[in-house]
């Protein structure tokens, strides 16, 4: 486990944080011994359900809450001993909206970058520079309770990029948006992240956010990270793409059936179909093809697809992720 | 230590310029903070018109220059009893957990709102001075007395309004804040002298009263407002109540630690 200090943006090391649970009650373990690290410039991202201590692995991180035991840094420098370091190096968006509804867009954000210590001039010119890139331009002055859900959090987003952190926290950037405004959001984010140089510590419940945003990932359940990778060595652990063939109408299954052979594990047949399993599907879609070629098998549709990051939280977590978001308070 | 103490400076400034900013945008609440002075001016004023009839009173002859010092200081004991209510709003959404996650000085949030509350004060005791004038009012004391009184209500506000932002970051809710603030400011009000004469109330409401800083506050006021202030009481008042602004500000800065504990 030891690791250079100074490789990881975001570096957490064992962190375990509870709360008091309530009179007379045990405390509650919101992390047991959370470990990962953020390599420089990337998109990391935390997924799980809520209550599974995402915010609270943010709130220590982003120097709010301090952690029971373990350790964390940001850009190397130590979120216990060096707080107020911390704070000039990172942007942080919270779950709940962190723009005031009372000021414009243009006033939160000028405000933001002169608590970051940046000069009224550089802040305006700041502001103006992302106030473009999100398209909030025409709403820059007008007061932020007349924003839609999707607006305010581009703004938000924008609040946490004023003074050019090094490190960006963005806990549930798209919890509560509607898909169009989800999806304007997942654009923005991409398009962020190869304009500023930084490093950005995307916590989601959402598995299609991880996937498409995320360079690598983190599952947390239970406090613990049970698993981490990028979304692609995740899904390929589960060795098993699914292989999906369509036979000729003319061709017996059972010539497919022998034709294929063990190329294909866990073979299912319905119809005309088989479906099976392949380590790696690209690999095994052009073997098959040329088994039943040989064994002259017409075949009428193939298709591979991808295990989805749902199969990867089932396998790691031992329930379903739509089921313990259920069961999540 | 100098850029701290520049940062904290206009950090101030800038939390102070948008709390006011938020104020003037909702006129009705700068018309009810306007309304809120005259209406219990002119209410206790016609109420209690007599009490200077009662033998043994000792306030003077009119109950209305008796009874204007001790409606300043209600608003500001008030308005300022109410101050957390825009810490417990930004705890609310997550403007307070940024804050607390980037380099804003604590000791600025709180100097912030205590300045803004100090400001609703100045405009609230400006305008009851100018409605119990209208009604007749006159006060020895001139421009000397009204800037004394408006320092009495400054310092009880700065007294209040950082107890009332350590009470919202250790409650977190807006009901225990105003609670708190109605469990308070009610009889902290009626033990003094802001609408009845202490020397006409029991002796404990007097022992009561001594030790109350929203007494303290009264007493400076109304003195300075005389036509022959006491001057080394009213400057003793002062003296009691800016030390307490200095530990009420300590502790409020203090309860930002618990905040985060909780968090």
């Amino acid at each position: 486990m030891a690791r250079p200090s100074s490789s990881f943006a975001i570096d957490a090391r064992d962190l375990v944080k509870t709360y008091p649970g309530g009179p007379g009650k045990p405390r509650i373990q919101a992390l047991d011994s959370l470990s990962f690290g953020a390599e420089s410039g990337t998109i990391f991202g935390l997924l799980g359900p809520n209550g599974a201590g995402k915010s609270t692995s943010v709130k220590i991180l982003s120097t709010l809450s301090r952690a029971d035991s373990g350790s964390a840094s940001i850009a190397g420098i130590d979120v216990i001993r060096h707080p107020d370091r911390v704070r000039k190096a990172i942007g942080f968006v919270a779950q709940k909206q962190v723009s005031d509804p009372m000021d414009t867009g243009r006033e939160n954000l000028v405000l933001a970058g002169q608590l970051q210590g940046m000069r009224a001039s550089a802040a305006k010119a700041r502001a103006i520079e992302l106030l473009d890139r999100f398209s909030l331009a025409d709403a820059a002055d007008r007061q932020v309770k007349t924003y839609s859900g999707g607006m305010a959090r581009k703004l938000d987003v924008a609040i946490g990029l004023m003074h050019r952190p090094q490190v960006l926290f963005l806990d549930e950037p798209t919890t509560g948006l509607d898909p169009e405004a989800r999806a304007e959001m997942w654009a923005e984010l991409e398009a962020m992240a190869s304009h500023e140089q930084m490093t950005v510590l995307l916590t989601t419940h959402y598995l299609d956010e991880a996937d498409r945003l995320a360079g690598r990932l983190a599952i947390v359940d239970h406090g613990r990270v049970v698993v981490e990778g990028t979304p692609e060595q995740l899904k390929d652990a589960l060795h098993g793409d699914a292989v999906i063939l369509e036979l000729a109408p003319e061709v017996a299954v059972s010539d497919g059936l022998r034709a294929i052979g063990d190329a294909l594990a866990e073979i299912v047949v319905e119809g005309r179909t088989i479906r099976g399993r392949a380590a790696v599907g690209a690999v095994a879609l052009p073997r098959v093809l040329a088994a039943l070629d040989d064994a002259g098998v017409g075949v009428a549709s193939a298709t591979v697809s991808r295990p989805s990051l749902d199969d990867v939280y089932l396998k790691h977590t031992g329930h379903s992720f739509v089921a313990s978001k259920e069961n999540a308070s | 230590m100098t850029i701290a103490l520049n940062s904290t400076v206009t950090h101030t400034g800038i939390l102070t310029a948008r709390a006011l900013r938020a104020f003037f945008r909702m006129p009705s609440y700068l018309i009810i903070n306007l309304i809120q002075p005259i209406i219990w001016l002119l209410l206790f004023g016609q109420l209690f018109k007599s009490v200077v009839d009662i033998p043994g009173f000792t306030g003077g002859q009119s109950y209305l220059v008796f009874l204007t010092p001790g409606i300043v200081m209600m608003m500001a004991l008030f308005g300022s009893s109410w101050a957390g209510t825009s810490y417990i709003q930004d705890m609310d959404r997550g403007v307070m957990d940024r804050f607390l996650t980037s380099p804003t000085s604590r000791t600025a949030l709180i100097l912030a709102t205590m300045i803004y509350q100090a400001v609703l004060t100045v405009i609230q005791t400006l305008v009851v001075l100018g409605v119990a004038w209208l009604a007749g009012a006159r006060f020895g004391g001139g421009a000397v007395g009204i800037l004394v009184l408006l320092l009495s209500a400054v310092l009880l506000t700065f007294v209040f309004a950082p107890f009332s932002n350590a009470i919202a970051l250790l409650a977190k809710q807006q009901t225990a804040l105003i609670a708190i603030s109605q469990v308070l400011s009610f009889p902290l009000m009626f033990l003094s002298s802001a609408i009845m004469d202490t020397s006409l109330s029991p002796a404990w409401v007097r022992d009561v009263a001594r030790y109350s800083p929203f007494q303290w506050a009264v007493d400076a006021g109304r003195g300075a407002l005389n036509s022959s202030p006491d001057w080394p009481t009213i400057w003793a008042d002062l003296g009691l109540l800016a030390g307490l602004t200095v530990v009420m500000t300590w502790l409020a800065t203090r309860a930002f630690r618990a905040y985060q504990r909780s968090v």
